[in-house]
């Protein structure tokens, strides 16, 4: 039992990055970006394919966040350059990217068993789960460190004020557009790392398995936002991971409505519903408060 | 310093919604002059000022700034010569962003914004330091998001952001309407200390015409577009504000 809610963990973890990259392009760049579904199949394809060519997996890893990158640029010049809705612009990606995917990865499923990856290569403990959760961990970890630092420094400031008021930005010397889409850049890396690292933990990669899963990282968004605001927290570091938090609720829930024998079929639709409520809730609350929903900004 | 050669400027042109905003208007402005416009609404001052800065690309005619072609150059490019205080105080701003990263953002106007960070105990002094001069009290609330501020705050805070970089040009779109009295007396005055210390080129648009007499030395007024009057320093001291008024029968 207490395996069960491990494993969530685990995979929590593992779709941390994911969580992280909505994170950037939803709450800071406001852009609803859905590449997502490609970018993460994208990752775990690309990781499947060279792993199985005997490749490095500290060499995939690098790999793979430039193959999501790419996906990024291609959604944020289709955005900024042909001024398509971002929305559409992602769509048109992530169609576009099961193609790609299916010609990278030659069918549609190929298993990673007894292949060297990442997980494997380090032996911290007897229990296989504890390794691969310790390497996860650490690399959350760096990656919340290096975010929080990016965001910290100068070129974040501009990042999270092009999201927040593009009109002061460009009178600020800043270029819109090239912003953005070094945003979608590290968004969409982000979650090919993030199929890079379930690809890994799951021990194959499939064509399909990117279908949906931008839901799972926006639930984690969203969990996390509301608490950002419930608790007001304004320092980015702790932010950052309240989306980890976010992600790890998220696949809590999951794990415990499998655990309570739901049919696996209707697991898509308790996910949307999960994530409906989230976004419903706040609001009902708010209503039956009879307040205006204003949170004082403009 | 500003040079504009015939620029007019159209909206929804070809459409019944029509509105030619800026008709066929030329004007030099020299270096560290300070121009006040006045004029009714809708007459086309804030359209004039978008031009300049480059937030709107004019429907025919050419723009220098120094004496380079600026016509086509977009806005984010401009920024290295143009601060600009907004008509609306909720533009000048970011919201959710503390002060203090506002300020910074503001410090970089002609720079670039490196992987590096720049907010340290010296610069937070600094914005202190400045912002203390405007009497508002804010300088202890550097770390609260600018959108806890009210519009007359954050407009005055917007002025001071636009001298925290050099400047060659300051645009100001009615900078103290959402201010209180005292208030705006301190915006002004800032405004006219920038103008005469630091030489920079300013353009002021007021609907407050004893403002208009008060400060600069040169008075323009625009109706429908075009330059009805433009009068030199001289002229403009011996303008009383009875006249004014006449203008905008
Ligand atoms: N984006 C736009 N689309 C269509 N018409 C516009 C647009 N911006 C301005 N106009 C029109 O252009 C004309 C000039 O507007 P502008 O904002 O320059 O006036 P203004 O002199 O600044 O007025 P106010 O004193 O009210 O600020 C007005 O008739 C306005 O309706
Ligand atoms: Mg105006």
């Amino acid at each position: 039992m207490s395996q069960f809610y491990l494993t969530a963990l685990q995979l929590s973890i593992c779709l941390g990055p994911m969580a992280l990259g909505i994170f950037i392009t939803m709450k800071i760049f406001n852009i609803p970006d859905i590449t997502t579904d490609g970018s993460y199949t994208l990752g775990a394809v690309v990781t499947a394919v060279l792993l199985t060519n005997h490749w490095s997996p500290l060499v995939v890893f690098p790999v793979c966040m430039l193959s999501g990158a790419i996906a990024g640029v291609c959604t944020g010049l289709i955005h900024t350059k042909l001024k398509i809705d971002a929305l559409l612009a992602g769509i048109l990606v992530m169609t576009g990217l099961y193609s790609v995917n299916l010609i990278i990865l030659g069918r549609s499923n190929v298993p990673l068993i007894n292949m060297h990856t990442l997980f494997s290569g380090f032996s911290f403990f007897h229990t296989e789960l504890y390794n691969e959760l310790s390497v996860a961990l650490v690399i959350i970890i760096i990656l919340i460190f290096l975010l929080r630092y990016l965001l910290l420094t100068d070129f974040g400031i501009a990042m999270r004020a092009t999201g927040n008021n593009p009109v002061m930005t460009k009178s600020m010397g800043i270029n819109n557009d090239a912003i953005k889409i070094i945003g979608l850049a590290i968004a969409n890396a982000l979650t090919a790392l993030s199929g890079f690292l379930v690809a890994q933990y799951q021990s194959f990669a499939d064509i399909n398995m990117g279908i949906g899963i931008v839901i799972t990282g926006l639930g984690a968004v969203l969990i996390a936002d509301a608490l950002i605001i419930w608790m007001n927290i304004t320092r980015i570091g702790l932010q950052l991971l309240l989306v980890l938090a976010g992600s790890l609720i998220f696949q809590l829930v999951l794990a415990f409505t499998l655990a309570m024998g739901i049919d696996p079929n209707f697991l898509k639709l308790v996910t949307a519903v999960f994530v409906l409520l989230i976004v419903a809730l706040p609001r009902m609350s708010q209503q039956l408060r009879g307040s205006i929903s204003n949170n004082g900004k403009t | 310093m500003i040079s504009l050669q015939k620029i007019s400027k159209f909206f929804n042109k070809g459409k019944p919604t029509e509105v030619i905003a800026l008709n066929d208007i030329s004007l030099q402005i020299n270096k560290g002059e300070f121009v006040v416009i006045v004029g009714a609404n809708g007459s086309g001052k804030t359209t004039l000022l978008n031009i300049i800065e480059g937030s709107q690309l004019p429907t025919t005619g050419t723009i220098r700034i120094n004496d380079q072609d600026v016509t086509s150059l977009p806005e984010y490019k401009r920024s290295r010569w143009v601060a600009r205080v907004f008509q609306d105080p909720h533009n000048g701003t970011a919201p959710d962003l503390s002060i203090l990263d506002n300020f910074r953002l503001a410090a970089l106007r002609t720079q670039g914004k490196n992987l590096v960070i720049g907010i340290n105990e010296a610069f937070k002094k600094k914005v202190q330091a400045k912002i203390a001069e405007l009497g508002m009290g804010l300088e202890n609330k550097i770390g609260q998001a600018m959108g806890n501020l009210s519009g007359g705050q954050r407009q005055a805070l917007t002025l001071l952001m636009s001298a925290m970089d050099h400047t060659d040009i300051l645009l100001l779109d009615e900078p103290t309407a959402a201010l209180d009295p005292k208030s705006a007396l301190v915006v002004m005055n800032l405004a006219n200390k920038l103008n005469r210390e630091l030489g920079i080129t300013t353009i002021l648009i007021t609907h407050n015409l004893k403002d208009s007499l008060a400060y600069g030395n040169r008075l323009i007024h625009m109706r429908e577009g075009k330059i009805a009057r433009d009068l030199n320093s001289k002229e403009k001291t011996g303008l009383l504000l009875p006249e004014i008024y006449q203008w905008f029968e």
